[in-house]
């Protein structure tokens, strides 16, 4: 099958010649196989953001190619908005971007901008906004008068309403409280699962990447750390830390219990696989008393 | 991109012209500026040129900032010595039709030319050599006197400091706005006037929309931090006049009296 | 000495959301005190009322019914403001809007300035206060040059140099990357360990508050659960119904209690979990 996205030997620099110069994205080869659910997960200044920012032409590579369902990217700059409307990008703290006076006609710029006819305009921004739970009387309110949970969803819907193949989302949950991360989160969940399009999730959060991603993608240093399965990933859990990014408590845990001579696996990411593994482990014993 | 606009002109450095008293530094462009007008002589525009060059060579200003800060005002200049050089009666050097260049013209188009230059490349020498919020500073200090005639001159100072303050964040802002309207398809390169006036909607909304939301979020944490205008504040800053601001208040007065002498005593070569 | 240095007594909040609507209540009869030299954390989700609380401590907002006193003063009255205000610093979430000068000692210096106290002191406070965060030899940077943990850790040098006996923190992470959030609480906690001064620290990340002296939860204007950490948290059920997190160590225990596996209800964070699995090992062992 055709990836996603690829990339051949990426690298992008900042202000090259300058004294300000800083390479901030280093020789990435890259395959995300599509439908893939992929965590990005990174310290600040590890390239990540830099990284996202090229699979839709919002900025070009130094060197390097990046391949978007097999055709390349850059090869002709007229086509480079047709890219755009694939690859959504989500930015952080998108509620910063609305400007119309409806939620409606703020979801429906997207597709404006597309050239969609208005009957197809009208289907994706409802489709779009029922995704992210937005009620239909929501639509003809002021973007303005929302609570900031609500302007978030009306953004991502904005991104989701031009129906791109792949979906980037960079820290969509950032600065929302637990329930406000919860929902928007499992909305890309089931957005995810029904449309069964690639979505690249930013954050910071390893927990949250551990619940809803099935692949995940380190960087470090501006390079490419690891890109595979979410369990695989887990298994590197010290390199993890060392990098300065926090593994999640539960996996904490079955470090400690490891280490302590317990016979658990040390890639545990899910509340459901660590109950289980614990119950696994209680009942050996409790037989082994019961044995003796 | 945006964020690589520098604001303001100030070149870092540590000379002595760096490090004096930033009010001293205004005065004495402004003196300058006096001096330039009050030599009516080629020969005192001499002086002003050489204070000029020493004065940059002084505060290891590279020569060659003197050509930058004169290209944005060069069609001004350009404009002002043609006019100058062709509008000017008496002895005429050379005609055709109704133009005609005199001596007195070229002679006073070259004053004019030398004058202006002298002007622009003085005056950003204070701003090469002043940050933009000792400046704002010197103003607020130097003006305040005119509080008595109720001009608020700690609010402008004030809002001169936010505005410096928050034009990096903005800018910013507006980057960041920018790229998330073009992910969303928007076109901001192509199109007539109208068409590109159009495009801007989706950037200037979300941004004039910011700029109030943080004006409220600064105004709070202001107030938070016990302000309540400029009555009873101190500055943490004192400034203090060193050997060198009066040495250079010194050597500019003396300018200006040797460009007086040389009107009073050398002929204008006229 | 008055140990209780903050207190709400029965106050009530409301705001008019638009024309003719009835008022949105956002604080309702509500009381609390937070001791001296205390480590609180108010923990609720967006709309419980939490920041609404913190204003009241420092005399942003009144309350409409009901009395807010700060170290015995009462915030109703006009004199006392600036007072209060110098008693109670505030630091708010977005770390740039709260940035005045375009100097990090400038800015530091902003609140001393208005106070209108001494240049020689000034310099001497300013200095201590971004010693005491970390950031002295940043303090002829520009704001814009610095990390948002940075940022953040100004305000909070510019709220301290006031020497302020409380701090109220309204999400001072919220915005920050991981980094940034270890950096700012590392000094908030110093401030409250070395300095004893009072902290009040609103946020709705659990594993901020595990490690406060005390949580109080909020939700719908009201105080829920006002309790040590341990104690708190062990409320899985409820927590998780007003939509809060709990650490992963204590849920992971919750739901082993209810397969019969007998671990204790209050394990914050890995080690305690751990441990207390050992310990349950041996005596089954």
């Amino acid at each position: 099958m055709m990836p996603a996205i690829k990339t051949e030997r990426l690298t992008y620099t900042y202000s090259p010649g300058t004294p300000f110069c800083k390479t901030a994205v280093d020789d990435v080869n890259l395959e995300i196989e599509e439908g893939a659910f992929v965590g990005v997960i990174g310290h600040t200044g590890s390239g990540k953001s830099t990284l996202i920012q090229h699979f839709n032409g919002l900025l070009q590579p130094t060197s390097g190619k990046i391949y978007i369902d097999g055709e390349d990217l850059w090869a002709d700059k007229q086509k480079l908005r047709a890219f755009r409307f694939k690859v959504g990008l989500v930015f952080q703290y998108p509620e910063y971007q609305l400007f119309e006076d409806t939620v409606y006609k703020d979801i429906a710029f997207g597709p404006r901008n597309m050239g969609m006819s208005e009957e197809e305009i009208d289907k994706s921004v409802r489709e779009a906004a029922a995704f992210v739970g937005l009620k239909e009387k929501t639509l003809d309110r002021s973007p303005f008068e929302l609570s900031g949970g609500q302007k978030r969803r009306v953004a991502i819907a904005g991104v989701l309403a031009m129906k791109p193949k792949v979906l980037i989302l960079d820290e969509p949950t950032a600065g929302l409280d637990p329930k406000g991360r919860d929902r928007i989160l499992s909305q890309i969940r089931d957005y995810h699962s029904q449309v069964k399009n690639t979505v690249l999730l930013v954050s910071h959060s390893m927990e949250d990447v551990a619940r809803y991603c099935g692949k995940v993608l380190v960087m470090n240093h501006s390079r490419l750390f690891l890109y595979g399965d979410t369990a695989e990933v887990f298994e590197h859990a010290d390199e993890i830390r060392e990098m300065g990014l926090a593994v999640p408590q539960l996996t904490r845990i079955f470090h400690r219990l490891s280490d302590a001579g317990y016979p658990v696996r040390r890639n545990i990411y899910t509340m459901e696989e660590a109950r289980a593994e614990l119950e696994k482990l209680y009942a050996s014993k409790e037989r082994g008393r019961m044995g003796c | 991109m945006l964020k690589d606009i520098t604001i303001g002109q100030y070149f870092p450095g540590d000379s002595v012209v760096h490090r004096m008293d930033s009010r001293i530094k205004i005065i004495l462009t402004v003196a300058y500026i006096v001096m330039l007008f009050l030599s009516s002589n080629p020969a005192g525009l001499v002086v002003g040129f050489l204070f000029l060059w020493l004065s940059y060579g002084v505060s290891r200003i590279p020569y060659k900032m003197i050509l930058k800060s004169l290209k944005p005002v060069a069609p001004i200049i350009l404009f002002t010595g043609v006019l100058n050089m062709f509008f000017m009666d008496g002895d005429t050097l050379w005609q055709w039709g109704f133009l005609k260049i005199t001596r007195e013209g070229v002679l006073m188009a070259v004053l004019m030319t030398v004058r202006i230059i002298c002007l622009i490349a003085g005056t950003s020498l204070m701003t090469y050599t002043t940050s933009p919020i000792a400046l704002t500073d010197a103003i607020e200090r130097l003006l305040s006197p005119l509080k008595r005639f109720r001009l608020p001159v700690h609010e402008l100072a004030m809002m001169m400091t936010i505005a410096l303050r928050f034009i990096p964040t903005l800018i910013e802002e507006t980057d960041k706005i920018m790229a998330a309207q073009k992910a969303r398809g928007a076109d901001l390169e192509t199109g007539g006037i109208v068409q590109r006036a159009k495009a801007l909607v989706p950037i200037l909304i979300p941004l004039f929309v910011s700029a109030f939301r943080r004006a409220d979020e600064l105004a709070l944490a202001m107030e938070c931090r016990c302000y309540h205008g400029g009555e009873g504040r101190t500055r943490m800053k004192q400034l203090r006049l060193r050997y060198y601001d009066f040495a250079a208040c010194a050597f500019v007065a003396l300018c200006i009296v040797g460009v007086l002498l040389v009107n009073r005593f050398v002929p204008a070569f006229l | 000495m008055e140990n209780r240095f903050l207190r709400a007594e029965n106050i009530h909040f409301s705001y008019h959301t638009g024309e003719g609507d009835t008022p949105a209540v956002v604080l309702e009869n509500l009381s609390v005190a937070i001791r001296r030299g205390e480590f609180t954390a108010v923990l609720g989700h967006n709309g419980s009322g939490k920041s609404t609380l913190a204003k009241h401590f420092n005399a942003i907002l009144l309350p409409q019914g009901g009395t807010v006193y700060v170290d015995g003063m009462d915030t109703r009255e006009e004199e006392n403001l600036l007072n209060i205000r110098q008693t109670v610093g505030m630091v708010f979430q977005n770390p740039d809007n709260q940035i005045v000068a375009t100097i990090v000692e400038e800015d530091v210096a902003f609140a001393l300035e208005n106070m209108g106290v001494d240049p020689p002191e000034i310099r001497r406070r300013v200095d201590e206060a971004l010693k005491e965060v970390g950031m002295y030899e940043y303090r002829l940077h520009a704001p814009h040059q610095l990390s948002g943990g940075q940022k953040q850790r100004i305000a909070i040098a510019g709220v301290i140099a006031m020497r302020p006996k409380c701090i109220v923190l309204d999400e001072p992470t919220a915005m920050l990357d991981p980094r940034g959030r270890r950096e700012v609480l590392r000094t908030i906690r110093k401030l409250n360990q070395e300095h004893g001064i009072t902290v009040v620290l609103i946020t709705h990340y659990m594993d901020e508050a595990a490690k406060a002296d005390r949580v109080v939860v909020m939700n719908d204007g009201r105080v829920l659960l006002d309790d040590t950490p341990r104690e708190v948290f062990s409320h899985v059920e409820t927590l998780k119904q007003v939509g809060l997190d709990v650490p992963q160590a204590t849920e992971l225990s919750y739901l082993l209690r209810q397969s019969g596996i007998n671990l204790p209800v209050d394990l914050l964070d890995d080690e305690e979990f751990a441990a207390a699995w050992q310990a349950l090992m041996e005596v089954h062992g």
